[in-house]
């Protein structure tokens, strides 16, 4: 035993010799694999950026199963890949027990916050990015009534809730938001049955925009928003290309950026927490060519004056999660 | 709430009820010839996804509707040679195929597509339309009658009728005809089948092919009809749901139809008002949602009525010992 921990200390220290030598980053995929369309997606595009811009090179890995993370992570992190960066939550409790046993290594995790010193976590403020998408919402629709779905009925998902609906009620003060929750199991999140049930369910008592903020149910929101002639908004990734014309916008987690930034700074990333919001860009509400005949400059002019506001501390939207109560009820 | 909320909420709960009436349908076959099928949900998940795949590689639906029909057939044989040539446990084959279909249909999709498990969104031809019925739209003004027909009857897919259809078929096959009789004197005594000189092996096998047939249709309804591709776990349980509705049938054709109505309509109610007002009361949708199971217990428990599930149910049969 002491043996092979030796020998597994000594394979480690040249493998860190080596990779001081030519520190190359690396990227680790979750689960729904690099092409999902949606967060790890975001995340390659960013490293190829990078990639572009310093014609540097990284290493890259896709989760396969869940039991592969602790392996994946201490694989690389012998190799000498630094910085190490890691798409979602899932990673959080693996990379907690990792993250110590190499200290001149430096992490960097999204979506999950991992108190270790050489850990930088980032997180997204969804619910700034969902306040622009009320605000939108509020000039596109012509009955005064929108709706809300969401997955699983959790605070996290609440905080899309609540920011959706200051941004639509700052914007139309007597509107009307309809919320349903699909349900209160993890099911919630892949029943785009329901969740299409529950868009045709809105669009009869009136809604016109529909926000999905409910991972694989909020497809099947979009396609029946997008067949019963109204319009939806998308979450997560930029998913207006799924109905061109027929989603408003989406609510876009910079996931690139982020990659992007902790390539650029290399083994110099600053542990701690960083927040992702809209004053840094970090949320965003996606304006493509898809999406180009639904926004009018007006709509543009609102969420431009909202931003700067925002950004600028006049309007504070609230975040549900701190003490789980909206100031829109 | 005025009339034209309530045919609202009866349209949805007959796009809600389809794949449960189909699947019930296809559990009642099965366990009416004694085998206890809990894989109805993993055989819909791997008919969704294998009638996604083949309509979104195609372009055409008929051969994705083939497509999950195959790949329910294909779990059901595995089920068959389980628990009717091997004698297996059903309860363990049932969960097997479960996982199975599971990881399987992620694990295939994601090398066919590359999109995390999901297929592209189907459209065009890919689908299953809805299908207006004749003079739907100049009846439409007609008082009362005209909605119920143009917006309740008329305008669903072609496999909502096939599923109603199914009902008197099944109600005929299993009560008027020789083979309905010899399958469901396998579920009770197949002692008696195979004395009478008839294979209760091909019996047992045939329940489960149309178990699966059934199955198939329940799933490819869910990934090419009420949605447009397939998403992992899309069947979100309704595979269980549909056994609820068997017991609560007491494993009779009219009284699955009569059951998953009712949990269709629960599941519309609720998706419609998250808070039930009714007076000083509110039911949030949460209940709603659990009354299925709650009144399925109830039934269980035998305070209405007693819910005799068949005889020789779950046991394999050995021929002599």
């Amino acid at each position: 035993m002491t043996l092979l921990k030796s020998v597994l200390a000594s394979a480690t220290a040249v493998g860190l010799l080596v990779g001081a030598a030519h520190a190359e980053p690396a990227l680790i995929f979750d689960l729904g694999g690099k092409f999902d369309k949606s967060f790890n997606e975001a995340a390659y595009h960013g490293a190829e950026k990078w990639k572009e811009e310093t014609g540097g090179s990284y290493k890259e890995l896709e989760m396969q199963s869940e039991a592969q993370r602790e392996q994946a992570l201490r694989r690389l992190a012998e190799t000498g890949a630094n910085p190490i960066v890691m798409t979602g939550f899932a990673f959080g409790e693996v990379l907690n027990k990792v993250a110590p046993d190499y200290p001149e290594t430096k992490f960097v995790i999204i979506d999950m916050v991992v108190e270790q010193p050489n850990v930088q976590s980032n997180v997204f403020n969804e619910g700034e990015g969902s306040y622009l998408a009320g605000i939108m919402a509020a000039q596109a629709s012509t009955s005064g009534t929108v709706g809300f779905i969401g997955g699983m009925d959790i605070p996290l998902i609440h905080k899309f809730e609540c920011g959706y609906r200051q941004g639509f009620l700052a914007a139309k003060p007597d509107g009307k938001v309809i919320i349903n929750y699909t349900g209160t199991t993890p099911a919630a999140w892949n029943d785009p049955v329901k969740g299409g049930e529950l868009a045709k369910a809105q669009k009869a008592q009136g809604a016109d925009v529909i926000y999905a903020a409910a991972g694989g149910t909020g497809i099947g929101v979009l396609q029946a928003a997008a067949d019963e002639g109204v319009l939806s908004i998308g979450v997560d990734s930029n998913q207006n290309h799924l109905h061109p014309g027929k989603v408003l916008t989406s609510v876009v987690k910079r996931v690139d950026s982020a990659v992007y930034d902790a390539f650029t700074a290399g083994d110099a990333v600053e542990p701690g927490i960083k927040v992702w919001d809209v004053k840094s860009d970090g949320v965003i509400v996606a304006m493509d060519e898809n999406n180009a005949p639904l926004v009018t400059p007006e709509m543009t002019a609102a969420v431009d004056e909202a931003k700067a506001k925002i950004a600028s501390g006049e309007i504070v939207v609230h975040d549900y999660m701190t003490d789980n109560t909206c100031p829109a009820d | 709430m005025d009339f034209n909320t309530i045919i609202q909420i009866l349209d949805s709960s007959v796009r809600l009820m389809t794949p449960l009436l189909l699947a019930c349908l296809a559990g009642l076959y099965s366990e009416r010839a004694g085998v206890f099928d809990i894989g109805l949900e993993g055989k819909m998940l791997m008919a969704a996804f294998s009638a996604a795949t083949v309509a979104a590689l195609t372009g055409n639906v008929w051969l994705g509707l083939a497509a999950g029909i195959a790949g329910s057939l294909a779990l059901s044989l595995v089920h068959g040679v389980a628990s009717i040539t091997f004698r297996g446990n059903q309860l363990i084959s049932g969960v097997a195929i479960n996982f199975l279909a599971s990881g399987l249909t992620v694990l295939l999709g994601q090398k066919i597509f590359g999109l995390g498990g999901r297929t592209p969104n189907l459209s065009g031809g890919a689908r299953f339309s809805e299908i207006r019925l004749p003079f739907a739209d100049q009846l439409r003004d007609v008082p009362v009658i005209g909605p119920i027909y143009a917006d309740l009857i008329s305008g669903h897919t072609i496999l909502v009728y096939v599923a109603f259809l199914c009902v008197p078929a099944t109600w005929w096959l299993l009560y008027r005809t020789r083979f309905g009789l010899r399958l469901r004197a396998v579920g009770e005594n197949p002692a008696s089948v195979d004395t009478a000189g008839v294979s209760v092996t091909r019996l047992r096998y045939a329940a489960v092919a149309i178990c699966g047939v059934l199955c198939g249709l329940a799933g490819a309804y869910l990934a090419t009809g009420l949605s447009a591709g397939f998403v992992k776990e899309m069947t979100a349980g309704r595979g269980f749901i549909a056994l609820a509705a068997l017991i609560f049938a007491k494993w009779t054709p009219w009284g699955a139809l009569f059951a998953t109505f009712l949990f269709g309509l629960l599941e519309a109610i609720a998706n419609r008002y998250p808070n039930l007002e009714i007076g000083p009361v509110t039911i949030p949708s949460m209940f709603m949602n659990a009354l299925p199971y709650i009144l399925t217990v109830i039934i269980l428990a035998g305070f209405v009525g007693r819910a005799i599930p068949p005889r020789a149910g779950g046991e394999p049969y050995v021929k002599e010992r």
